[in-house]
């Protein structure tokens, strides 16, 4: 049909609307037999968004005599919108269902055409498939899981591995503009938050000891404690755990919002590699700050503990500096830098399997930060754990 | 030169679009442009890539605010009031984006359902009923519990679709309606659009460059310029095609290549 008949057309069928507006009242049916007939009568302005809507009980078409059509009176009809085709169509289901022969035709043009559009029968939801509690299944399921989850970190580790070695004979896929901003992200951006939170360890730290070795007079030793806790555990850890929640999840949110844009598909085409491109820089920048600023928090944090000391008890300045150097021998930061080497580069690892592996929506991004956030923590304190049974062992 | 279709339509205005000037800080995307839009009307906005198309669409429905010129809303000056009543005019439209624009953390039908859930005070078996309505309308009823990631492009924007029509408005903004569309969907579509003009009488203001489908459903119509920065030519798609002499329409009406000694192609 060309368009220019379809104007008149629709001008028409407004002018039978625009008529009826001047009925008013809330919208309602009612049925009435008639002779060889029954008459469904519709009165009333049918907006939705006015409410009191109707609703076609199922027993509506119990009293129509078996083989007589059902028609329409439309005449005391108001405005109307979708409201009354959703009314209709319960109509019309029930017609169908009660195998009453129903006069579609004595509706206005304009609602037969949008009830046309609807499918006959409504589709019955698929019921949820049942959720029993199976105990041993789901163990089983979650080991594998797991397993299946550390190998992909593994191979991904590898990958990247692989791919900083060609990087380092120049034949690497890692551009060093990217390296750069990773590293400017991870490293300098982050001293202040550091800085910040390991100043105020060392400084609780100072606070619960002094109140202790007060007891013994033995104020002094709050800076070896400060010393020995910060080099040996906290600096790193909570460095750490800084980065999981600032960087990785970071991380965790660029790779998966690049997934979402069909961004990494378009790296696999080109033949790209994902681990030298994407996820090198990344754990390359973690792994090298993150000692880095393990360092920086052991210095800030007996700074900390320092100004603590100085204020609250009476400890020299030289003296705390002193005993500081007395108490740690030097094989304490080197175990501390391994130790935050390890979890920089569990860190970027993580974040970026769960940015890969996460789904395509807005939301999948937002679930994939958190979860890289939660892993990082969970896991930085697990290997902390893991560091310390070994330390143990071979007795440093 | 012919390039105002002469109009005997006498169907109330609708949209009263008056010297609007659109542009981002010093860069004008458009001047000038006034158009009105019947009630009942499916209005075609064309004109090349980057022409200000869908700048001219976000200032109509309230996302970008014009420097110069009104819009009329019947009897209402949408951007004069506050946000308030900007909200208020607003609640008239229905806004069919580009990819749909699906809210990525619900359900379909949470998503047809939302609108009416804030905006009304329906009880939820009604809702519920309203949604599979204007999913069922839109042939989507079976992906009612599906989420927005688990479709494809054609199912995203009929859902779009649904929900565009959540809360019946008179006014309905379709932004690339068929762009990205294999040939039978976007005909299923283009018969959608005018089944629901036909049946809820809406004004439909549609964006687009698809000619075939603007040939088939548009009634009247606005030809924007990249290169002049405004309106060229006005009326329906079919009358553009046949009487329009300014050789940027005649170009793009028909499919042909600019001769570049009349102008620059419209990037």
């Amino acid at each position: 049909m060309p368009p220019r008949n379809r104007v008149g057309e629709v001008a028409a069928l407004r002018l039978e609307r625009l008529v009826k507006t001047s009925v008013n009242g809330a919208p309602q049916w009612h049925l009435q037999p008639e002779a060889n007939r029954t008459l469904v009568t519709l009165s009333g302005d049918w907006i939705a968004q006015q409410g009191h809507l109707p609703d076609f009980p199922e027993s509506g078409f119990r009293d129509v005599p078996h083989g007589e059509p059902v028609e329409f009176s439309t005449d005391q009809l108001g405005k109307w919108d979708t409201s009354l085709i959703s009314f209709l169509w319960e109509l019309k289901r029930t017609a169908r269902e009660d195998n009453v022969q129903l006069r579609i035709d004595t509706l206005p043009e304009s609602a037969r055409k949008l009830l046309d559009l609807l499918p006959e029968i409504p589709p019955t939801p698929a019921p949820p498939p049942p959720h029993k509690f199976q105990p041993v299944t789901a163990v089983g399921q979650l080991t594998l899981d797991t397993l299946n989850e550390v190998g992909c970190v593994s191979e991904m580790g590898a990958a990247a591995a692989k791919g900083g070695f060609a990087a380092l004979v120049g034949r690497g896929m890692m551009r060093t503009v990217d390296l750069m901003s990773d590293l400017s992200a991870a490293g300098p951006a982050a001293l202040l938050i550091v800085g910040v939170v390991n100043f105020l360890v060392g400084a609780i730290l100072a606070f619960v000891g002094s109140v202790e070795l007060h007891k013994f007079a033995a104020d002094i030793y709050v800076a070896s404690l400060v010393a020995i806790a910060m080099v040996r555990e906290m600096s790193a850890v909570m460095t750490a755990i800084i980065m999981a929640g600032r960087t990785g999840g970071a991380y965790a949110a660029r790779i998966s919002t690049m997934q979402a844009n069909e961004e990494i598909d378009a790296l696999q085409v080109f033949g790209i590699p994902v681990s030298s491109y994407l996820i090198l820089p990344s754990v390359l920048a973690l792994a090298f700050t993150m000692p880095l600023l393990y360092l920086y928090g052991c210095l800030i944090g007996m700074l900390g503990g320092f100004f603590v000391s100085y204020i609250m008890l009476d400890v020299s300045p030289l003296g705390y500096f002193h005993e500081t150097l007395q108490a740690l021998p030097l094989d304490q930061f080197t175990f501390g830098f391994i130790k935050s080497f390890v979890f920089g580069t569990f860190i970027g690892l993580t974040s970026c399997r769960i940015g890969l592996k996460a789904g395509r929506s807005a939301a999948d991004v937002g679930i994939a930060a958190t979860k890289a956030v939660v892993v990082g923590i969970v896991g930085v304190i697990a290997l902390d754990a893991v560091f310390a049974v070994i330390a143990n062992v071979i007795g440093i | 030169m012919n390039n105002q279709m002469p109009s005997t339509d006498d169907r109330p205005v609708m949209i009263d679009v008056n010297d609007v000037t659109l542009a981002f800080g010093p860069r004008v995307i458009q001047h000038d442009v006034s158009f009105q839009v019947r009630r009942g009307s499916i209005f075609a906005v064309m004109g090349g890539s980057g022409c200000g198309k869908s700048t001219l669409l976000k200032s109509m429905i309230g996302l970008l605010r014009p420097t110069h010129g009104t819009y009329m809303v019947q009897k209402d000056n949408y951007w004069s009031g506050d946000d308030e009543s900007r909200v208020r005019i607003g609640r008239r439209f229905g806004v069919l984006f580009q990819s749909g624009a699906l809210w990525s953390s619900m359900t379909v039908g949470e998503n047809v359902a939302l609108p009416m859930q804030m905006f009304t005070k329906l009880e939820p078996h009604v809702i519920r009923q309203l949604v599979e309505l204007k999913l069922g309308l839109v042939g989507m009823l079976h992906a009612i519990d599906q989420y927005p990631s688990e479709l494809s492009g054609g199912m995203r924007k009929r859902a779009g679709l649904a929900r565009a029509m959540s809360l019946d408005p008179d006014i309905l903004f379709f932004d690339e309606p068929s762009a990205g569309l294999d040939p039978i969907t976007s005909a299923r579509l283009d018969e959608l659009i005018l089944n629901l003009r036909d049946g809820l009488g809406a004004t439909i203001i549609i964006v687009s460059h698809e000619l075939s489908s603007l040939f088939h459903i548009a009634d009247d119509g606005i030809f924007l310029d990249a290169d002049q920065k405004t309106a060229i030519a006005h009326g329906s798609p079919t009358w553009l095609r046949d009487h329009c002499t300014d050789p940027t329409v005649h170009a793009f009406m028909h499919r042909e290549q600019l001769d570049s000694s009349s102008s620059h192609g419209n990037g």
